[in-house]
């Protein structure tokens, strides 16, 4: 299938019903996301060795696992090779189901908990513990900064 | 660059996998959640049935298939049609009711439940229950009101999955009759 219905249903579902109760929902989709990360970046890169280093990761989560999920690629990475990544796709299809208009840019947290988490665990379970933010600029586009944590 | 090629085709399965996998993940934050299973069901339950509602446009759309003119071929094409088109599965339909409006829809094996074992302590969770949601969801937005059930769960030690769907009503439109 060229699109992935099942999910996008899902995601749209679990941001409201999960957000029922604000603070608390948050932190249960980014959960949701950070269990998808993990195992799908697990399974991804079963079969190849492990990445040279930190840009290697990243470009592996910008190509291969934004693929998987969001069937297109990041639009645009951008680094200022310290640490912080800074990941933006112009036509985000979590919020592709929403009207362009400003009132949903309040309601945006919720529709990019889930992807928060999805990229903290992707990271986790290739060995960098990361901080992930996420803002939407305009819809539908979303940029996501990923800060890795140094241990 | 084969490197690249392979990580490529991984990529498509793992598409088709992204759906089992989420729902995994979200069951898991439910049951942290919510102190006990009944709870998780119904809330899988009523999740269900909100994504049911919505997506019966996306099946009508993508399926086109006419008006069901009974619970036999609504029966055929839940089964051939939409399993088929969201799980890439066909379960079969068995053990009509004498009155024609009970069956069983028999999951060989269920793909939500691929690497999934369910803990000694949740041994009352309906694991699979948005499913059960789902259908009721999008019947009723075909003016059908139904009951849906798991009645057996391979999760469970049952040799196959079986959900039993029985019609309870037609729902009128608030449409003034006439004709289309």
């Amino acid at each position: 299938m060229a699109d992935s219905p099942l999910f996008q249903a899902l995601h749209m579902e679990m941001a409201h019903a999960l957000c029922a109760e604000q603070e608390k929902g948050l932190g249960a989709l980014e959960g949701v996301g950070f269990r998808v990360g993990q195992g799908l970046s697990e399974r991804l890169t079963k079969e190849t060795p492990s990445f040279k280093d930190e840009l290697d990761a990243l470009k592996f989560l910008c190509k291969d696992l934004w693929i998987t999920v969001f069937k297109k690629q990041v639009d645009n990475l951008r680094t200022n090779h310290q640490g912080t990544y800074m990941l933006q796709d112009n036509q985000f299809l979590l919020l592709s189901q929403l009207s362009n208009g400003k009132q949903y840019l309040e309601e945006a947290p919720k529709f990019l908990a889930f992807t928060c988490g999805l990229v903290k665990g992707a990271l986790s379970n290739l060995g960098f513990d990361s901080t992930v933010t996420a803002e939407v600029p305009v819809m539908p586009s979303s940029k996501f900064q990923v800060v890795i944590q140094k241990s | 660059m084969s490197r690249q090629a392979g990580r490529g085709t991984e990529s498509k399965k793992m598409s088709s996998e992204l759906f089992t996998l989420t729902y995994g993940a979200l069951v898991t934050q439910l049951c942290k959640d919510y102190e006990n299973d009944e709870d998780v069901n119904k809330q899988l339950d009523k999740m269900g049935y909100n994504i049911g509602v919505r997506l019966i446009e996306d099946f009508l759309a993508r399926s086109n298939v006419g008006r069901c003119h009974d619970f036999r071929e609504t029966a055929d094409v839940i089964a051939k049609v939409a399993f088929k088109m969201y799980l890439g599965i066909t379960p079969s339909i068995t053990n009509w009711s004498p009155a024609g409006d009970e069956f069983s829809l028999i999951l060989e094996n269920n793909p939500l439940v691929d690497f999934v074992e369910l803990p000694d302590n949740h041994s009352s969770l309906i694991y699979s229950n948005l499913l059960c949601g789902v259908l009721r969801g999008a019947l009723e937005m075909v003016q059908m009101a139904v009951d849906v059930k798991f009645v057996q769960d391979t999760l469970k030690g049952d040799g196959v999955t079986e959900i039993r769907m029985k019609f309870v009503r037609r729902i009128e439109d608030n449409l003034p009759a006439g004709e289309e």
